[in-house]
C-alpha cells in the first residue's frame, strides 16, 4: 500500500469510492450509493468497516451486495474488510439520490414517489410512465418482479412497466 | 438417520423473539408453496414477495433470539433443527393454504394484527426489536392493503367467490384469539416497555376487519370461542408435515450447506 496511513481523509475516500462503486445486481443502473444503502465507511488502521442497511428484509441482493462490497475493497487494496448490516433507522426510499431517481427513469422503472410518509405510501395516485412520461398509468400488481417494484401499465403508451414503491 | 434436534433455552426474551420469528417463517413457508400455482401471474409474485418479507422478518428475529440466547443456536438451526413441540408459532399461520380464499383471510387476518403489532414496537425499549419493528411495518401496511383488496373481491364478487370466502371467515375466525393472548413471561416483558401488549390493539383490528368486511359484504363470526396452545407448542396436525418438508434437506444431509 502506498497512501501514507495519516492520510485518512483521502483513504476513507478511497474505501468509500470502492464500496460506493457496487451496484444493485437486481437493477444495475443504481448504486449502492444512489440506493442509499451505504451508510457508513469506517477505517481502523488499513481495515475498513463497512455499513449498510437493508432495503426490504428479505430481499435476496442484500447478502451478493455485502460480498460485492468486500470484493471491491480487496481490489482497492484493502485487506480484511468488513460488511456489518445495521437496522436503525430503517432504510426508506427517500434515501435514493436525484441522480438515482434520474437513472432509474432512463433505465425504464418509475423512481419512487418523493415522501415515504404514510399518505404516501395509501395516497400514490399519478405515477409518470418511465417510456412516454404520461400520466395516464394504472397498476397492475402491487408486487413486481422484485420486492422494491410493482408493476404498472401505461394507457397512452400501452407499455407495462415498473414502478419502484415507496417505502 | 435423523439429526437431533437442538435445545434451546427460552428465556422470556429469547421466547419472545422466537414466538414472532415462527409466526413469519411458517406463514413465509406457506405461502411459498403458492409458488408457481397461483390463479395468475401477478398473484403467483404477489404471495412469493410476501413470502420473501416474511421469511426476512424471522431471519432478523431468529438471528437476535439466538444473540439474545449466547449459545451456537444461530438462525438456520432454529429454523431447521427444531421439533413441532419446539415451535411457538400462531396456529392461524400453520394452518393449510385451502383454497385461494383461505389463503387470503389467513393473510388478511394476520396481516392486520402484525401491522399494528409492529408499529407498536416500534417504542419498545428492546433498540433491536424496534429496528426490526421499523422494517416490518413497512412491509406489513403493503400485506394488509393486499389482503384487504382481495378480501373484496372475493366477498362482493361472485355467488361462488363470497360464498368461499365466508366459508373461510368461518372456518378460521377461531384460530385468532390467540394473537391476543399474553402469558406470565411475556406479561412481565410487557411491563417492561420491551414486549407489546397486544390486548389494546384488539378493538384497532377489529374494526379494520368489520370495515373491510362490510365493503365485501360478509360477516364477521359472532362466535367467541377460541383455540389456543401454539405458544405453547400445542399444535394442529399439520404443523409436522410443513416441517416435515421445510427441514427435509437439513434433516436429511445434517450440516448441509450451499
Amino acid at each position: 500500500m502506498v497512501t501514507v496511513l495519516d492520510d485518512n481523509t483521502a483513504l476513507r475516500q478511497r474505501a468509500w469510492d470502492a464500496a460506493a462503486s457496487v451496484v444493485d445486481p437486481e437493477i444495475p443502473v443504481l448504486s449502492i450509493a444512489d440506493l442509499g444503502v451505504l451508510r457508513d465507511v469506517a477505517l481502523d488502521g488499513d481495515h475498513v468497516e463497512v455499513a449498510i442497511t437493508p432495503t426490504y428484509s428479505g430481499c435476496p441482493a442484500m447478502n451478493m451486495i455485502a460480498l460485492e462490497i468486500e470484493l471491491a475493497l480487496e481490489r482497492a487494496g484493502f485487506r480484511g474488510s468488513k460488511v456489518r448490516t445495521v437496522l436503525s433507522p430503517a432504510w426508506t426510499t427517500d434515501w435514493m439520490s436525484e441522480e438515482g431517481r434520474q437513472k432509474l427513469r432512463a433505465y425504464g422503472i418509475a423512481p419512487p414517489q418523493a415522501s415515504s410518509s404514510r399518505r404516501a405510501l395509501f395516497g400514490v395516485q399519478a405515477v409518470a410512465c418511465p417510456q412516454c412520461g404520461s400520466e395516464n398509468t394504472e397498476l397492475l400488481s402491487e408486487f413486481g418482479s422484485t420486492s422494491c417494484k410493482a408493476l404498472w401499465r401505461c394507457k397512452s403508451c400501452r407499455e407495462p412497466f415498473d414502478y419502484f414503491k415507496c417505502h | 438417520m435423523a439429526t437431533a434436534n437442538i435445545e434451546v433455552s427460552e428465556t422470556p426474551l429469547v421466547l419472545y423473539a422466537l414466538r414472532r420469528a415462527d409466526d413469519a417463517l411458517i406463514l413465509g413457508h406457506r405461502l411459498s408453496e403458492w409458488c408457481g400455482h397461483a390463479p395468475m401471474l401477478e398473484e403467483d409474485m404477489a404471495l412469493s414477495n410476501i413470502a420473501l418479507d416474511l421469511i426476512g422478518q424471522a431471519r432478523e428475529l431468529y438471528t437476535y433470539a439466538s444473540k439474545v440466547e449466547g449459545k451456537d443456536n444461530d438462525e438456520d438451526k432454529l429454523a431447521y433443527l427444531r421439533d413441532v413441540r419446539q415451535y411457538r408459532n400462531l396456529l392461524l399461520v400453520e394452518q393449510p393454504n385451502g383454497d385461494f380464499a383461505q389463503t387470503l383471510v389467513r393473510q388478511f387476518f394476520y396481516s392486520a394484527f402484525a401491522d399494528l403489532y409492529w408499529r407498536a414496537m416500534m417504542s419498545s425499549r428492546d433498540a433491536t426489536l424496534a429496528a426490526i419493528a421499523a422494517k416490518s411495518e413497512k412491509e406489513s401496511a403493503y400485506h394488509l392493503r393486499h389482503a384487504s383488496e382481495w378480501l373484496i373481491r372475493l366477498g362482493d364478487g361472485t355467488d361462488e367467490s363470497h360464498a368461499r370466502a365466508q366459508a373461510a371467515i368461518d372456518h378460521l375466525w377461531s384460530f385468532t384469539g390467540e394473537m391476543f393472548a399474553v402469558d406470565d413471561g411475556e406479561r412481565a416483558l410487557i411491563h417492561a416497555g420491551i414486549a407489546v401488549d397486544p390486548g389494546p390493539l384488539r378493538g384497532r383490528w377489529l374494526q379494520t376487519l368489520s370495515d373491510v368486511a362490510r365493503e365485501a359484504t360478509l360477516m364477521l363470526p359472532q362466535n367467541d370461542w377460541m383455540q389456543q396452545g401454539g405458544r405453547a407448542g400445542r399444535h394442529s396436525e399439520h404443523l409436522g408435515h410443513l416441517l416435515s418438508e421445510l427441514q427435509s434437506m437439513q434433516r436429511t444431509f445434517p450440516g448441509l450447506t450451499w
